[in-house]
């Protein structure tokens, strides 16, 4: 049952989540500006001000009394939204966690931005890498047009399984990159997310409860196990919510992982948001020379798809995961660290390699996928190299 | 406590048994507990008033008993009691 067409517009991400969220309508908006995301909810508040949303919208005085807010008025069983970037999403972090743990559909957008020091205001993904076991839903968008779908499908998503989401999108890249948009309409999108059902609300007198209360060493160990199955009842509702969409769009989003070129691919890049579509482009190119390349690109990694991952590597001689963060760990970046834990326990495992790129905004041009695609082949064939190398960088 | 395991317990950590404060007897916490004298009270409730605990129990305008399950042994009453009717003694052990 695909809806009529989509509605085109000409929009940069910000524009695109800002809409989102006007159709979205949700009742509370707590937020505070921030390069790059700042658009968002400055757009946004003027759909409040042309009466265009009914939204409730707190103008806050920093992002970690946004979150606050977000969870006040969660906890009340509202409908909340918000958006931030970098440092924003660094003082929230506290909160962050509370939202979680006390099971509340938050859903923000992040726009993904390097954290200082030292100051810098372009891309990478050391902001949300930061809040990655904070409880959270995670999903990172290749472009604005995915930022809008998974904006409204996120909604649905975190209402499901009482747990809040974050829709990262590259900072400037997406979010001041204007591309073209295909919407649905404003009553397709209030059918799809239909209304919360909250699991509690601190304003139903008849049913009193006490939230966030001292919790030591005889339950706090249980109620995080009890959090947890928030997460893996996520894995489970995720991929139904963005089938169900799908189906009912005729999109063709991903749940957890899209596959590009796989099919009889040999070596794979591993890949998240925006450095994907660079990626394809590449692969394009390569698989034109004959090489066996293929791509894997993240979309969500909080809950972490290992076994989708396990699976779509089978027989693969080599992968090359590619790192918008740095993790310190000095073996590689977060997603490269995951990436291979969850390969271990398999008997035959690719040979892997990490490219640490892009950090602060630097530049992703096709000539480094080349390098990355050249590099990963050379891994696959017995060459050898160390844990992780950076690409981009002047050495 | 009612669970068992964390299986039983509400998600988000929420409490539905409210009020909780009755079951949480605090008044172990003392070290020192208030002595009443009667003889000097004036029966002017500031004690009432000022107790953080709401220890202190009134009927009919005047000070009935201080409920010591709840008293943390603040001295609070001591202090503010313009008649010194309060006196706090150590607890014996």
């Amino acid at each position: 049952m695909k809806t009529k067409a989509f509605i085109k517009h000409a929009l940069t991400g910000n524009e695109a989540a800002a809409y989102a969220m006007k159709q979205i309508n949700p009742d509370v908006v707590a937020a505070y500006p921030i390069t790059p995301a700042t658009e968002i909810v400055q757009i946004f508040s003027k759909y409040v001000s042309n009466g265009e949303v009914t939204t409730e919208f707190v103008p806050v005085e920093s992002e970690h009394s946004a979150m606050s807010v977000c969870v006040g008025a969660s906890a009340s069983g509202a409908r909340v939204m918000t958006a931030t970037a970098s440092q924003g999403l660094a003082l929230m972090h506290e909160i962050l966690y509370i939202a979680a743990s006390l099971r509340l559909p938050i859903v923000m957008v992040v726009g993904n931005r390097a954290l200082s020091g030292p100051i810098n205001i372009h891309c990478d993904h050391s902001d949300a890498m930061g809040s990655r076991d904070s409880g959270w839903i995670q999903m990172f968008c290749e472009n604005a047009n995915e930022v809008y779908h998974t904006v409204i499908m996120a909604v649905k998503i975190a209402e499901k399984v009482n747990l809040p989401c974050m829709v990262g999108m590259d900072g400037f890249i997406i979010t001041h990159g204007m591309e073209v948009i295909e919407t649905i309409d404003d009553e397709e999108v209030k059918r799809f997310i239909s209304k919360r059902t909250p699991l509690y609300s601190v304003l139903d007198i008849e049913k009193p409860i006490t939230i966030g209360p001292l919790d030591l060493f005889d339950w706090y160990f249980e109620h995080k196990r009890s959090q947890l199955e928030g997460m893996l009842q996520a894995k489970k509702v995720i991929p139904e919510v963005v089938e169900e969409y799908n189906q009912r769009f005729g999109t063709n989003f991903p749940a957890f992982l899209e596959t590009y070129r796989m099919d009889d691919a040999e070596f794979a890049i591993i890949s998240m948001s925006s450095a994907a579509g660079t990626m394809k482009e590449a692969i394009d190119i390569k698989r034109e020379e004959g090489l066996k390349v293929g791509l894997l690109r993240i979309k969500t990694t909080r809950p972490f798809p290992y076994e989708i991952l396990r699976e779509k590597t089978k027989g693969l001689k080599a992968i090359g995961i590619m790192d918008r963060a740095e993790s310190w760990s000095t073996m590689g970046g977060p997603l490269s660290i995951e990436v291979k834990s969850a390969l271990y326990p398999l008997d035959k495992r690719p040979f892997a390699i990490d490219f640490v790129f892009g950090l602060g905004g630097r530049e992703f041009p096709i000539e480094d996928a080349f390098k990355i695609i050249d590099i990963t082949r050379k891994l696959s064939e017995g060459e050898e190299f160390p844990e992780f190398v950076h690409i981009g960088l002047k050495e | 406590m009612k669970f068992k395991s964390w299986k039983d317990l509400p998600e988000g950590a929420i409490v539905r048994d409210v009020p909780t404060s009755p079951e949480f007897k605090t008044g172990d916490w003392k070290s020192r507990t208030p002595k009443y004298i009667p003889e000097k009270c004036t029966h002017d409730l500031l004690c009432w008033l000022y107790c953080p605990d709401s220890a202190i129990h009134v009927k009919d305008g005047k000070i009935e008993k201080f409920d010591l399950d709840y008293c943390k042994g603040c001295g609070i009453c001591a202090s503010i009691c313009p008649q010194d009717a309060i006196e706090m003694v150590e607890e014996e052990v």
